[in-house]
């Protein structure tokens, strides 16, 4: 069922690095910490598309979340510092979150994932095949008229009124 | 030889929780926005680890990350300037504290 070799090892490494940084996300009292370990995880996301042979988007993972949602989370952060370090972190509620969640994880895995996907389990646990897609079949599938060209056109409208909100929402009122 | 499915399966099941567990718990605007930032990633986990082993040959699961990856963008950005325009106003980013809404 598993063995131990290059892949199985990267997997492993990757894996500490993206749960290893969610929890430091989650966890740091420093706010700028958490936004480091946020790029720790994220880069460990973008080493799993490389392994699942999905390279466009580890490189797009890299180029757009850590070098562009990371660094403008970095800068809210330095823009609102605050008092707020000296006080907890967690709200009162934050066992009972801690609970949900935990079960939530336990529910997912021993009633979803493990009897659907597992070892005995009724899907395929290995690829169907070893043809992959490669960058270039996205590239066309997103721009193809029977494919994603009307959602590609969407999203690029979507982000242009995001960055035209932005401005307006985040733009001083009353400029001396 | 490949790992198993059920092992990104079961890194993306641990991520998202982690990230719901942030949202739901941290007081500080921007920590409960990290926290949506990882939910966004352990779904594209999910997406093209379900890709590369069940359809590699159908673009579906790498086209729906990419578009995640654009709302991501758009949300952070969004998100990002509230964070900013409120923190303008009220001098504070502790969601408790943002309470005018609340009767």
């Amino acid at each position: 069922m598993f063995e131990l070799n290059a892949q199985s090892l990267t997997f492993a490494v990757f894996s500490i690095l993206t749960l290893g940084g969610g929890a430091g996300v989650v966890y740091s009292r420093n706010l700028i910490h958490s936004a480091l370990y946020l790029i720790v995880s994220l880069f460990g996301v973008s080493g799993l598309f490389i392994l699942l042979s999905a390279p466009f988007l580890a490189a797009v993972q890299v180029l757009v979340y850590i070098g562009a949602i990371a660094i403008l989370i970095i800068f809210a952060v330095m823009l609102t510092q605050s008092m707020t370090q000296m006080r907890a972190i967690l709200n009162r509620q934050a066992w009972l979150s801690a609970l949900v969640m935990g079960l939530m994880f336990v529910l997912l895995v021993v009633a979803v994932i493990w009897p659907v996907f597992g070892t005995g389990g009724s899907r395929a646990d290995i690829p169907v095949s070893d043809m992959v897609a490669t960058t270039r079949d996205l590239g066309v599938a997103l721009v193809d008229g029977n494919q994603y060209v009307l959602p590609f056109e969407v999203a690029s409208l979507l982000l242009t009124a995001a960055m035209i909100g932005a401005i307006v929402i985040a733009r001083d009122e009353d400029p001396k | 030889m490949m790992v198993p499915l059920w092992m990104y399966l079961v890194v993306a099941a641990a991520l998202f929780c982690l990230g719901a567990y942030g949202v739901l718990a941290r007081r500080n605007a921007v920590a409960i926005l990290m926290g949506v930032e990882l939910m966004l990633n352990a779904v594209n986990i999910n997406l093209v680890a379900f890709w590369r082993y069940q359809a590699p040959l159908n673009m579906a699961g790498q086209a729906f990350v990419a578009f995640i990856f654009v709302i991501a963008a758009a949300e952070a950005a969004v998100g990002l300037a509230i964070i900013i325009s409120v923190y303008r106003s009220r001098r504070s980013v502790i969601v408790e504290d943002i309470d005018l809404l609340k009767w």
